[in-house]
């Protein structure tokens, strides 16, 4: 028994004695079994690509590697140099780019005049238009967003969004994105008042009543003041589903028992919840507090757009609580869109510029700024370095969703959804599977 | 023997790469005919793999037809543990150039059967028509791989305890703990090394400078057992200003005034690209 390499395979086919020249081909020398057979060492006929010429975000810093990709996953070349004495089919030269994992957007209600939140004719078709847009910003899954709506909308919408992978036609979706309605009075923002509701029914019961089924759902937004809130996040947590804190005026107390039933994320920091205070921070104040469980990270979205969020508050969070920062767009209808009226939801808003407000008022109800965008502004106003801004676009919100040993990351054996980008930040092509979805 | 002093490690690696470079080039390997190398480990190489890399990134040099044979590989090491030989190959060469998977030999330090593993080792570089160039280095103790002084000089690969003052010093790559440290490796013997068509060995620093005077100014020891190329017909020393701080005046006098001749041997350089493979 041998390892032969003609036939690279773990066993020979021969039957020659360790030392003996091998059967399959008289060339070569029986090296004898080798215990230690790798066990997930796959030979594989599929097409292997090297990436070259380009800087890796790996381990948390650009390096100057290849990235290797096999039959949509990323490869360990070491591996497959040792292991089955393999090499590159194909080589693409990266002139230079940088090369990050591909972003996550966990909080994006609609864009390109697609509202996440209207039950329309063809819910599947306009989550689809959404996903294969934010292709070009260097989005390769995301977590389609619907705002408070009254119940009739989650029934009619919900069944139509599944999570599924990515690929040519789109960004994969991750989960579903409930915020909303179980959020307070005080703090709605743009949520439509009369949908509002709270969990006068024991709170499980609420939540069924409401959104109808839990299934495709990753993220839900709640208020934690609520009463019977800690047995839904509790309930909510149980079926693998992110709680976030948001549009509530909990304070630090409330909002760190929360955190101990599960609660993980602070839904758009800052916006819509109490300002911080020095002798009650509030939920903000999880970025530093002592009561979160060990080992328990709370990560917080932050909607990088340079208006929602003043920069030097946006260094505060950050430089407070660096490894919980997740960039997220919040966008809405209008993004990508020229300015003027849309609707979002139940209601109506207006476009001026990069700004996007509750039409009439200035209540601010929306981005309309995109991944890409955030990322090079969050690198600007935070002077951070490269590696923290993608990685609060990838790693974070992957690490949020519990999704990081597949997403998020350029480790072998994750998924190879990348992008490829220039010195500026700028997304010049999307791969989703390792196969190119999107070019400049 | 021919002993090369060049000023500083860097030149001694770039001289050194230079040569290895006009060999394989000057050999004008072949579907038919490889050119096979032996290689090292550890620091003192890192340079002259670094300049290897740069000559094949710029279309001097090719691998393709390069079969290579390292010197030896830590016994139970996972293969992708760090500081195995096998990464320290990958990373700091084979990635980078354009060598085919199946011809870089590397001893498996996880053999079931370690002893059938040497001899298999063995009957490959005599398949691939025995070794054009051995490139190897010296340990402070003399030792040429993981020969410790005691090696028989003409034994061949076979597995060896490593020496207190080797687990030692390796200590620093395993977190200074040395219970982490692996005590045993497969070894080229020094017979493997002197059956080669060339050696080039190369040794920079002070701290290996008794092992230079020991192995070249002393007799055959096999205490020094580098000093077994004493008696190999083809074998050069690449050393830097501090590796010859224990020799005699004379004796590096005399191989610096041949540095005319022995700078024939990398000038011209010689490059892929002038040859129609």
């Amino acid at each position: 028994m041998c390892f032969c390499r003609v036939s690279r395979t773990a066993v020979c086919l021969c039957t020659a004695a360790p030392g003996d020249p091998c059967k399959c081909n008289s060339e070569q020398v029986c090296r004898g079994f080798q215990g230690t057979m790798p066990s997930n060492r796959s030979v594989s006929e599929a097409p292997i690509t090297q990436f070259v010429n380009c800087r890796i975000l790996k381990d948390h810093r650009l390096q100057r590697e290849d990235l290797w990709v096999r039959e949509g996953k990323i490869l360990n070349p070491e591996k497959l140099f040792f292991d089955e004495e393999g090499f590159a089919d194909t080589q693409v030269d990266c002139q230079d780019r940088i090369i990050a994992p591909g972003f996550i957007d966990v909080q994006i209600n609609g864009g390109y005049g697609i509202d996440f939140s209207q039950a329309t004719d063809d819910v599947k078709g306009g989550v689809a238009l959404v996903a294969k847009k934010i292709l070009a910003h260097g989005v390769t899954s995301f977590c389609p967003t619907l705002v408070t709506s009254p119940a009739h909308i989650y029934h009619k919408v919900l069944p139509e969004i599944s999570v599924h992978d990515g690929g040519i036609e789109g960004a994969g979706v991750v989960g579903v994105h409930l915020e909303g309605p179980f959020i307070s009075l005080e703090k709605k923002g743009a949520h439509p008042e009369q949908y509002l509701r709270s969990f006068q029914n024991g709170g499980t019961r609420d939540l069924l009543d409401t959104y109808g089924h839990l299934d495709n759902v990753g993220i839900v937004t709640l208020a934690p003041e609520l009463p019977n809130s800690r047995e839904v996040i509790r309930e909510l947590v149980q079926r693998g589903i992110t709680v976030s804190l948001g549009h509530s005026v909990a304070n630090l107390s409330q909002a760190e028992e929360a955190v101990q039933e599960g609660a993980t994320f602070i839904t758009h920091l800052f916006n819509a919840m109490l300002p911080f205070h020095h002798r009650d921070p509030g939920i903000v104040g999880l970025l530093t507090s002592d009561r979160v469980p060990p080992r328990r990270t709370v990560y917080y979205g932050m909607i990088a757009d340079g208006i929602h969020t003043n920069p030097a508050a946006l260094r505060i969070a950050h430089r407070a609580h660096p490894a919980g920062l997740v960039l997220v767009t919040d966008a809405i209808t209008a993004m990508g869109l020229p300015p003027g009226r849309h609707t979002l939801g139940q209601q109506v808003i207006e476009i001026d510029g990069l700004n996007a407000y509750v039409a009439g008022t200035k209540t601010l109800s929306g981005s309309i700024a995109t991944m890409d965008m955030c990322v090079r502004h969050f690198r600007q106003a935070s002077g951070c370095t490269v590696e923290s801004a993608l990685e609060a676009a990838s790693l974070h919100p992957a690490q949020l969703l519990g999704l990081s040993h597949q997403k998020g990351t350029l480790d072998y054996g994750t998924d190879a959804d990348f992008v490829l980008l220039d010195d500026a930040l700028n997304v010049r092509s999307t791969y989703i599977a390792g196969e190119q979805v999107w070019e400049k | 023997m021919r002993l090369v002093i060049l000023e500083d490690y860097d030149l001694a690696s770039e001289w050194a790469a230079k040569y290895i470079r006009n060999c394989i080039i000057q050999f004008r390997p072949g579907p038919q005919k490889y050119f096979t190398l032996g290689l090292p480990t550890g620091s003192t190489p890192l340079g002259c793999y670094k300049k290897l890399i740069e000559y094949h990134k710029s279309g001097d040099i090719s691998f393709k037809y390069v079969k290579t044979f390292n010197m030896d590989e830590y016994v139970g090491l996972p293969r992708d543990h760090p500081e195995s030989y096998h990464s320290y190959m990958w990373n700091n060469f084979f990635k980078h150039i354009d060598i085919d998977p199946a011809n870089a030999h590397i001893l498996n330090g996880n053999a079931v059967n370690l002893q059938a593993e040497c001899e298999a080792f063995e009957k490959s570089i005599a398949e691939a028509g025995g070794i054009e160039l051995f490139v190897g280095g010296i340990g402070p103790d003399g030792h040429i791989a993981f020969n410790e002084p005691g090696s028989s000089l003409v034994s061949r690969t076979r597995v060896k305890t490593l020496a207190k003052d080797t687990i030692v010093a390796n200590a620093r790559f395993f977190g200074n703990d040395l219970s982490k440290v692996p005590t045993m490796a497969l070894t080229v013997g020094v017979g493997t090394v002197m059956d080669a068509k060339e050696v080039l060995i190369l040794i920079t620093g002070a701290h290996k400078a008794f092992a230079l005077y020991k192995a070249i100014e002393e007799g055959v020891n096999h205490m020094w057992t580098v000093s077994a190329f004493q008696q190999h017909p083809r074998t050069i020393f690449v050393c830097d200003e501090d590796a010859t701080l224990e020799l005699r005046v004379k004796t590096v006098k005399y191989f610096k005034g041949l540095m005319h001749v022995h700078n024939r041997l990398v000038d011209p350089v010689h490059s892929m690209k002038n040859y129609k493979n």
